[in-house]
């Protein structure tokens, strides 16, 4: 059996074991949290496509993420649900049309310069969400009807909300795997790895890092839409650069580069959220949770340079003799 | 707005610019030099505020106290710490990808927050002024302008005219312009350069870790203090252009100024102006405005 | 008819603040002829290479390729329209297999980036081309290797390529020896001897034997200026170039 196929086997797998998740374990508790993470996956996903897959590294997503939970809550009416076949696209074109407006700005920088110019973008919409009335403030504004598609999905209900995240988590996972085989996506690997040379071999480059802005931006909108549905309200910090950070965070400890590695970075840093908030391990010390995260976080950087993708190989080559790589003897520079 | 307010507005604003310029500095040495994004830098200035309001009371029950006696010795520790945190972590930091130390120092600053949290609590505290800094000047017939600003302003500007002195003056100043505008560069003029870091960084974290121990007494200390301060340092470090220190100074006093008078005259958009300001500098020169020469 | 012009460049100037890197150089290139561009380090070359492939933009002169004005063309625009250049310093894509490499090269042709469904490798007119063109730069044998894992040599018969890739009527060739044993050079030589018939080749190069063997015309520059253009004959005789270039360290 091949690599490729073993991981596409991997990935299967896992999205069946979340499919049956909810009868393995009934509890609300669990069905509520791994909706939320599967969400959030969907956000570590969107980024992905721009840092892993583009090398633009974002430090604005949750800008469109908040803008996507804020568009299904001020969209959808004061009377009666509305129909998710039109408030789905409805968010997510809300964000991707902010994407675009931003994008078309800020890729005129670069590097370093690129990633705060995103920042800023994002702190002016965190700023007017926080400071105007429009979005109700700080304070944040509630969800009357959650949307609704004929009769059939009403996510009010828990379990539908959980199905339905999943379907949409394993559609956009669907849909970069086919983007990023496609020219399209090819492309993009080509301005990753080396953009002057697209520019020498007549790619004109602008055009598809736009593109790939607005459909990052999409994708984000989505799981933001997602997010307000499921809590049924939202407040300014959907776009606080906090979650900027943590979708970064997410997708470079799942290891950059590989679509299944932001799922697993969102799941691990969730997880471990949880882990070391849980009273009953921890007890008195589970409210200083953000130092165990913290350690693992400095560790994984220590001994898993390519991320938790890339764990399988490290063990191989333990279990081969060879030890793992030490830090310093690392080659590759910095970008 | 009346002159007097004008006055006092534009004291605040020289303030918090020298303020988050000592911050920026070494923020933005170590990124031109060592090409390591330091996001703990802000808590460097969390810790030294946090010293100053942790030292002072040990420090008056068995030396009899003393503010400068505080400050040198809170000085001398962030030194220390800077020093031992070089070796331990940053110095394998690099050669790695900027996205691995984005993580790594994402980690630590989860880290010294809930050190800060075992060791301190999560309250608000306040720090007391020295007695003989407490008092205020009389500005016009209603307002006054308290001294201890005045003087937070002096020791930055003490501590600026220090620092370009060295940077401009000294042969460490030379190695260290030389390190920011080419890295190869220092290596082959055959400079120690694990030396040089660790000076480096040392006295960034020192300058941010003394930026906080002065503020402490007039912003008071408190939880998330690092992190507000690390975003707007970032924006000083972009608009100045990286690895300038006279970039960093520039767009410190203009994030002061711009911050301080946005919050006077447009209170419900003083949030977004200095990202805007951030936003409309980079999209006009997309290096910043001083880019290391 | 065989010998037509297809880049011509005319009174090219560049200035950096008050340094002239190229000053007033023209220069032409026709297809079935070989011009090496040779000078010592720092007078200019590879700046003309990126003046004439739109990389950096002019101060004066002008550039026309296939009897148009690109002048004010952009690079993407010039290399679509049929010139290829390879680089200097090995700037593959070095995390792509050889293949891939060529394959992505050949896309620009045939872009369609609004396509996000269609896997790329399914793309006949991008998967042809790459499999001609690293046949033509002799890398058959290891199209699925890792491009960055490949030998120096290697990675400049890449370079080429990947240049070919694309289809270009004109190339521009900046230091292809540089580096090369003994037969690899030979190799990349009869490479260019049999790319020469239908392309128009620019050639930068240090390697002189190589250059004296290669070239029909040869260009001298010194400083940013043209201080001699011939054939290799008139090149070897001539004083002034004896003096300013070959002379020293030769």
């Amino acid at each position: 059996m091949t690599m490729v196929n073993q991981k596409a086997i991997f990935v299967a797998l896992f999205f069946l074991v979340l499919l049956a998740y909810p009868w393995l374990d009934g509890g609300s508790y669990g069905i509520d949290l791994v909706t939320k993470i599967m969400i959030y996956a969907i956000f570590a996903l969107s980024l992905e496509l721009l840092v892993g897959s583009t090398g633009l590294v974002c430090f604005g997503q949750a800008a469109f993420f908040g803008i996507g939970a804020y568009a299904a809550v001020l969209l959808s009416g004061e009377d009666g649900p509305a129909s998710i076949l039109w408030l789905l696209p409805a968010s997510a074109g809300a964000a991707a049309l902010y994407a675009l407006a931003v994008g078309s700005l800020s890729l005129r920088t670069k590097g370093v310069y690129f990633i705060m110019v995103t920042l800023a973008f994002a702190q002016m919409a965190y700023f007017i969400v926080h400071d105007t009335p429009l979005g109700g403030g700080t304070d944040g504004i509630y969800l009357y009807f959650r949307p609704i598609l004929g009769e059939w999905l009403v996510l009010d209900e828990p379990l539908v909300m959980y199905m339905f995240s999943l379907f949409c988590l394993v559609g956009t996972f669907g849909f970069l795997g086919v983007l990023l085989r496609s020219r399209f996506g090819r492309a993009l690997a080509g301005i990753k790895e080396n953009e002057q040379r697209m520019l020498g071999t007549g790619f004109v480059t602008y055009p598809y890092k736009l593109a790939a802005f607005t459909i990052s931006g999409a994708l984000a909108g989505l799981a933001g839409f997602l997010f307000a549905v499921k809590d049924g309200f939202v407040n300014p910090e959907l776009l606080n650069w906090h979650l900027s950070g943590a979708a970064l965070v997410m997708i470079i400890l799942g290891g950059l580069g590989h679509l299944r590695g932001a799922i697993t970075g969102a799941f691990a840093f969730m997880l471990l959220q949880e882990f070391f908030k849980s009273e009953a391990i921890f007890g008195e010390f589970a409210r200083h949770w953000h130092l165990g995260l913290g350690l693992v976080i400095i560790l994984a950087v220590a001994f898993l340079p390519s991320g938790l993708v890339g764990l399988p190989d490290v063990l191989r080559s333990r279990l081969a003799g060879s030890g793992v790589v030490p830090l310093k003897k690392l080659p590759e520079g910095g970008r | 707005m009346d002159l007097t307010t004008f006055l006092i507005q534009c004291l605040n604003a020289l303030q918090y610019g020298l303020l988050l310029f000592l911050v920026a500095s070494g923020l933005t040495l170590i990124f031109g030099i060592m090409g390591v994004i330091n996001l703990a830098h802000g808590s460097f200035y969390m810790i030294g505020a946090y010293m100053a309001y942790a030292l002072s009371p040990v420090i008056e029950a068995t030396l009899g106290g003393g503010f400068f006696l505080t400050l040198l010795i809170g000085l001398a520790l962030a030194v220390l710490l800077g020093y031992l945190l070089e070796w331990a972590f940053y110095s394998y930091l690099y050669n790695r990808d900027h996205l691995q130390q984005v993580l790594m120092t994402y980690g630590l600053i989860l880290v010294f927050e809930e050190l800060r949290s075992l060791l301190v609590g999560d309250d608000v505290h306040g720090v007391q002024i020295p007695d003989f800094l407490s008092g205020s000047i009389p500005l016009g017939e209603v307002m006054s302008y308290p001294v201890y600003r005045l003087f937070v302003s002096a020791m930055c500007l003490v501590l600026v005219v220090g620092l370009f002195y060295i940077f401009n003056r000294t042969r460490l100043g030379m190695m260290i312009r030389a390190g920011a505008s080419n890295r190869e560069m220092i290596q082959s003029l055959g400079i120690d350069i694990n030396f040089l870091y660790r000076v480096v960084f040392a006295a960034g974290f020192a300058l941010a870790a003394f930026a906080g121990m002065v503020a402490a007494p007039v912003s008071s200390v408190y939880p998330g203090m690092g992190n507000e301060v690390l975003i707007i340092c970032f924006v000083v470090v972009v608009i100045g252009g990286i690895g300038s220190i006279q970039g960093a100074l520039v767009a410190a006093l203009l994030i002061g100024f711009i911050d301080t008078f946005g919050k006077v005259l447009l209170p419900e958009a003083a949030g977004v102006l200095v990202y805007l300001a951030m936003a409309v500098i980079l999209l006009w020169k997309p290096n910043g405005l001083f880019k290391a020469a | 008819m065989s010998n037509e012009i297809l880049l011509r460049g005319q009174g090219i100037t560049r200035r950096w603040g008050g340094l002239v890197a190229v000053n007033r150089v023209s220069i032409e290139l026709s297809r079935n002829c070989l011009h090496a561009v040779i000078g010592t380090n720092g007078a200019g070359k590879s700046t003309l290479i990126n003046l004439l492939s739109g990389e950096i933009p002019l101060s004066e002169g002008t550039v026309e390729l296939l009897g148009n004005d690109v002048t004010t063309w952009s690079q993407p625009r010039r290399a679509m329209a049929g010139l290829g250049r390879s680089y200097q310093r090995n700037t593959i894509f070095p995390g792509f297999t050889v293949f891939e490499n060529c394959r992505l090269a050949a896309q620009a042709k045939a872009q369609k980036g609004w396509n996000l469904w269609q896997p790329a490798n399914r793309c006949p007119v991008s998967t042809h081309a790459a499999r001609e063109a690293a046949h033509r730069a002799g890398l058959d044998k290891v199209l699925d290797r890792t491009a960055g894992l490949l030998s120096h040599g290697q990675k400049r018969q890449l370079e080429i390529a990947m240049c070919l890739a694309t289809g270009p009527r004109v190339l521009l060739l900046d230091e292809p020896l540089a580096g090369m044993g003994a037969e690899e050079t030979g190799r990349m030589l009869t490479l260019l001897d049999e790319l020469r018939p239908d392309h128009a080749i620019l050639l930068v190069e240090h390697d002189m034997d190589a250059v004296f063997r290669v070239a029909d015309r040869i260009t001298v520059m010194v400083n940013g200026t043209v201080i001699a253009s011939g054939n290799p004959d008139e090149i070897r005789n001539s004083g002034e170039v004896r003096e300013a270039y070959l002379g020293e360290g030769h």
